[in-house]
């Protein structure tokens, strides 16, 4: 793995992102658990002396401080960055294209596409007219925060912006990446088990919004919606849940409601954030 | 398949601790997992034996201390084993419960030369 990029031994690449960089990540991590009690523990002919050495410290932690790097990047700049989860086939990136079109004329915004492979999503994106950068993983199941770190620095959003990072369709692995979104919105769609929510509960539970998407489809399926719900709910009960169409546009109204809501409070702290810089 | 990705994490963390703390060699890695962290055990060690190759790590041995979910009820404060986030609390039926123990994913300690 390139310990540069992250770029997985040619496994990752990702849009106009070539590998002749040298850049800095400024990362600060903290090792604080050097503890002293090394033990020597075995020591005979010809083998050097082991030693124990106590480490305690997550896996994730380096995925983290570069998901912290991310979140400090979208406050600074006022962005409301969303990472959009789902199965394959639910309907996201057609969900996303009808959104961008939407709200085109509302906000300036942009799209951190991953995929394993291809770049056709990227394409139904920019098709909207919006900016948007691929990120293939590859073998990789899910996107890390260096991923969406480097792919920033091509992107270039602007300033105030919505980002709309849409993961590798996996409902199991992107759950335990951080990537330093506001928030993961999980969408299901009707025309998978309703009790999805209750096999994948890492991912229902991590999400903030989870869209019950292709409600159009209702009319011709068995789909127990309430049960859904409930299911989801049991999981996450504090998760904020919107039956939507992205085909026929019923619903989405009330999603881009809840964008418009969670965009005017990170305005708002922004706002707050530079006047008691200034007081100060 | 994270397992993967998550192994390459130790191994990223292994060497960073060998810069550190001046080690050539590792022998034992033992991880903390608990029982709601998502991995996969099994993917994990299969995942390790091919990330370790031509590493610091290369041919470790993977010990994997498992950590049973425990969690207590809001409600009626009675302390229980999960097995999964959305248990219901045994005595009064409240979920979700206030997890306790089984998120883990830890490097605890390293055995190296």
């Amino acid at each position: 793995m390139c310990t540069t990029c992250g770029c997985a031994e040619g496994d990752t690449t990702i849009e106009g992102h070539t590998h002749d960089h040298a850049h800095d990540h400024g990362h600060a991590h903290d090792h604080s658990h050097h503890h002293d009690n090394a033990l020597m523990a075995t020591h005979a002919a010809g083998i050097s002396p082991s030693r124990i050495l106590k480490i305690e410290q997550d896996i994730l932690s380096k995925n983290n401080a570069y998901a912290d790097d991310n979140k400090d990047y979208f406050k600074t700049h006022g962005m409301l960055a969303l990472n959009l989860v789902s199965s394959p086939g639910s309907g996201k990136t057609t969900l996303l294209t009808r959104t961008l079109n939407d709200l085109k004329s509302e906000f300036s915004q942009s799209v951190i596409e991953g995929d394993q492979q291809t770049v056709l999503d990227a394409e139904r994106i920019r098709a909207t007219g919006v900016k948007a950068i691929q990120i293939n993983t590859g073998k990789g199941c899910h996107l890390d925060a260096d991923m969406v770190g480097h792919a920033l620095e091509s992107l270039e959003p602007e300033d105030d912006s919505l980002l709309f990072i849409e993961n590798v369709g996996n409902l199991v692995c992107p759950a335990s990446f951080d990537l330093g979104e506001a928030h993961k919105v999980v969408i299901l769609s009707v025309t998978e088990g309703e009790d999805k929510p209750l096999k994948y509960p890492d991912m229902f539970h991590a999400a903030g919004l989870m869209l019950l998407n292709k409600t159009d489809l209702l009319p011709y399926l068995q789909f127990d919606v309430d049960q859904c719900i409930a299911y989801a709910q049991r999981v996450n009960p504090g998760m904020t849940i919107l039956q939507v169409s992205a085909t026929t546009g019923e619903g989405m109204q009330e999603w881009y409601q809840w964008l418009r809501d969670l965009h005017q409070s990170i305005q708002t702290d922004k706002q707050q954030h530079a006047t008691a810089k200034q007081d100060a | 398949m994270h397992e993967m990705s998550l192994c390459e994490g130790v191994i990223q963390l292994i060497e960073q601790q060998a810069s550190e703390q001046h080690f050539i060699k590792v022998t034992t890695v033992w991880l903390e997992i608990g029982a709601l962290a998502g991995v996969e055990i099994e993917a994990m060690r299969f995942s390790f034996d091919a990330i370790a190759r031509d590493t610091i790590a290369d041919a470790a041995k993977l010990e994997v201390i498992h950590i049973q979910g425990r969690a207590v009820c809001p409600i009626c404060k009675h302390q229980t084993q999960v097995s999964a986030r959305f248990d219901i609390c045994p005595e009064c039926g409240h979920y979700p419960l206030d997890i306790l123990a089984g998120e883990e994913m830890r490097i605890k300690e390293l055995e190296v030369q």
